[in-house]
């Protein structure tokens, strides 16, 4: 399976990541190399093989639903890039 | 010199009041500032903070409160989140994230007493085997080549500043994080111990993930027993990691002086792969004489789908690393670039905040995880990813650990293997099929290739049997008595 030039900026969208036209073929080219040596996987026979998601052979644990952490506003706003109060002050996300 | 020591004999000096913390602390400080420069292992010194640290830690020593890593100082790579120091993950777009919380391996280490010199270069979120995709400059492997002793090495990676630090004798040890490699790796290009413990055995909670199913902390250590004395406060239950192991931290120190005799020792005949230079192929077997002389039964054993692991990983690494990454989009924290609108600031801040490898797999990420391509891509390299922990419970049922190669290669050139991103990729090939099993790993400096460079064997045990991995690996680092110096250390020649 080959990236033609759209698919490569169609994930570069996906991805939100910019892309200026003059990367755009060697991205091509790039991603193509990995994904045509990743096709060494077609030779594996995984006929009735459960996938495994990680390397935890564990069930997960359940606990209280409680609140053990908290109550430090500043702490937590200590990276935003704006504040209004104790709130982050953002550019607009919801359209 | 103090710098020299390990870690075992600093903590036996520093309670017999032969040297203070303080003046452990300050030989350190004083090497980084001679060679760091040069060497670009620390992105940042706290030599005020860590003089502290030490002076609570001559405190308790006098009180006779003495920790298992009280006054020992080490080096902390910059993917461990450290509250109220910067932490920057290798990349320009945590630039300026300053984390308000501590990382829960580091909170063990700081409640066992250790002395924290600093934060250390890193691949940029980890990504990468040269430390050469930092965003804040490569690192100097301290080992020479003997025949051109101008050539500079990289020091592997992602872990690449940890190991050069420890090597150089700029911290007694370090941290580090092992998601295809980056321990086992660094800790051979370096001639260093270097464990990747079993998946669940150290907390990855304020670690920045990169791909959260294979990632793993642990230690850098110039001796078995200093890799041992650091797992052992580094790991531990942690409620705040969902994937953390409710299981016991056995004396781990204890299976170091233990004998190998009457353990059956596996050798995976598919790590023995074309192409590999031959002193490479003659180290493991002179590492698998050493443990047949030291009583051990030596076992052929197959791990039939080694040869896909790398291409499993390079299919699920990126997928888990979409999903992590897409949590840096100039919003909340991090580095902003503005635009037109949302979108555009969402797409030029991360053009901008990742660097080329970041952004390569990130793109292979959400590829591999699209939608028409999910099934044939992710869901296919997870089955095989189940094969290859199949591969592992079947040898683990025959023997009680096994011996390969840690990597394909001496340390090579900065520059070097950067034509295209699978000739990089290779170097994991004998250590990632430990991070898709999330079974135990650790590399020892076993000898030198005709350029004078370390080599390091790996040992891979059983989930959670740490105990026979050092048992094993102690018996190896006895019988090599690999006691070679990198050029560039303190007090050295640099």
């Amino acid at each position: 399976m080959s990236l033609d030039p759209a698919t490569v900026r169609r994930i570069a969208s996906l991805a939100r990541i910019r892309v200026e036209e003059a990367e755009v073929a060697t991205l091509q080219n790039e991603l193509n190399g990995i994904l045509a040596w990743i096709e060494q996987l077609n030779e594996v026979n995984v006929d009735g093989v459960t996938p495994l998601t990680g390397g935890a052979q564990m069930a997960l644990k359940l606990r209280e639903d409680v609140v053990t952490d908290g109550g430090y506003p500043d702490q937590v706003l200590g990276n935003a890039p704006d504040r209004i109060g104790d709130f982050y002050a953002v550019p607009k996300v919801v359209e | 010199m103090l710098t020299d020591l390990t870690i075992e004999q600093a903590r036996a000096g520093l309670r017999a009041g032969d040297f203070t913390a303080v003046e452990l602390t300050m030989a350190h400080l004083h090497a980084i500032e001679v060679l760091n420069p040069r060497l670009n292992a620390y992105l940042d010194v706290r030599h005020d903070r860590a003089l502290d640290q030490a002076r609570a830690a001559d405190a308790a020593l006098a009180a006779g409160d003495a920790r298992a890593l009280t006054g020992i100082p080490l080096a902390i790579k910059d993917l461990f989140c450290t509250a109220g120091v910067r932490t920057t993950a290798g990349s320009k777009i945590l630039e300026p994230f300053v984390p308000p919380y501590e990382s829960t391996v580091t909170a063990n280490l700081l409640r066992d007493g250790a002395v924290f010199l600093g934060k250390t270069n890193m691949d940029e979120f980890a990504m990468g085997s040269s430390n050469m995709t930092s965003a804040y400059g490569p690192v100097e492997n301290p080992w020479k080549r003997r025949q051109d002793e101008s050539a500079v090495l990289v020091p592997g990676g992602s872990s690449g500043g940890s190991a050069a630090a420890v090597a150089a004798r700029l911290a007694l040890g370090a941290t580090g994080t092992d998601t295809g490699g980056s321990i086992r790796q660094p800790a051979s290009f370096c001639g260093l111990v270097g464990v990747k413990p079993t998946y669940g055995r150290c907390s990855r909670w304020g670690v920045v993930a990169f791909a959260s199913s294979l990632d793993h902390p642990g230690p850098f250590a110039r001796t078995v027993r200093d890799g041992a004395i650091l797992l052992g406060s580094m790991a531990g239950h942690d409620p705040k990691d969902s994937t953390s192991a409710d299981v016991p931290v056995p004396d781990w120190e204890a299976a170091c002086t233990r004998s190998v005799q009457g353990l059956r020792i596996g050798v995976p005949r598919e790590y023995r792969m074309d192409g590999m230079p031959s002193e490479i192929d003659a180290l493991w077997r002179q590492g698998l004489d050493w443990l047949r002389d030291a009583g051990a039964e030596i076992v052929e054993v197959s791990l039939p789908h080694t040869k896909y692991g790398l291409a499993a990983y390079y299919v699920v690494a990126p997928a888990e690393a979409s999903s992590n990454l897409a949590r840096y989009d100039g919003v909340r924290f991090g580095a902003r670039t503005d635009g037109a609108e949302l979108r555009d600031l969402y797409e030029r801040t991360r053009a901008n905040g990742f660097g080329s490898e970041v952004r390569r797999r990130i793109m292979i990420g959400t590829y591999v995880l699209s939608a028409g391509y999910y099934d044939a891509y992710y869901l296919r390299a997870q089955k095989v990813r189940a094969l290859i922990l199949q591969d592992f419970t079947e040898a683990f049922g025959r023997v009680d650990a096994l011996l390969t190669p840690t990597a394909p290669s001496a340390a090579f050139g900065q520059g070097e293997k950067m034509d295209d991103p699978i000739t990089m990729y290779l170097n994991d090939v004998f250590t990632v099929p430990a991070n898709l099993a999330g079974v135990p790993g650790i590399s020892v400096p076993a000898g030198l290739d005709p350029n004078g460079l370390p080599l390091g064997l790996q040992v891979l045990a059983k989930p959670f049997d740490e105990a026979t991995m050092f048992t094993v690996a102690a018996a190896l680092e006895r019988a090599a008595g690999f006691d070679a110096l990198p050029t560039l250390r303190a007090g050295g020649e640099g």
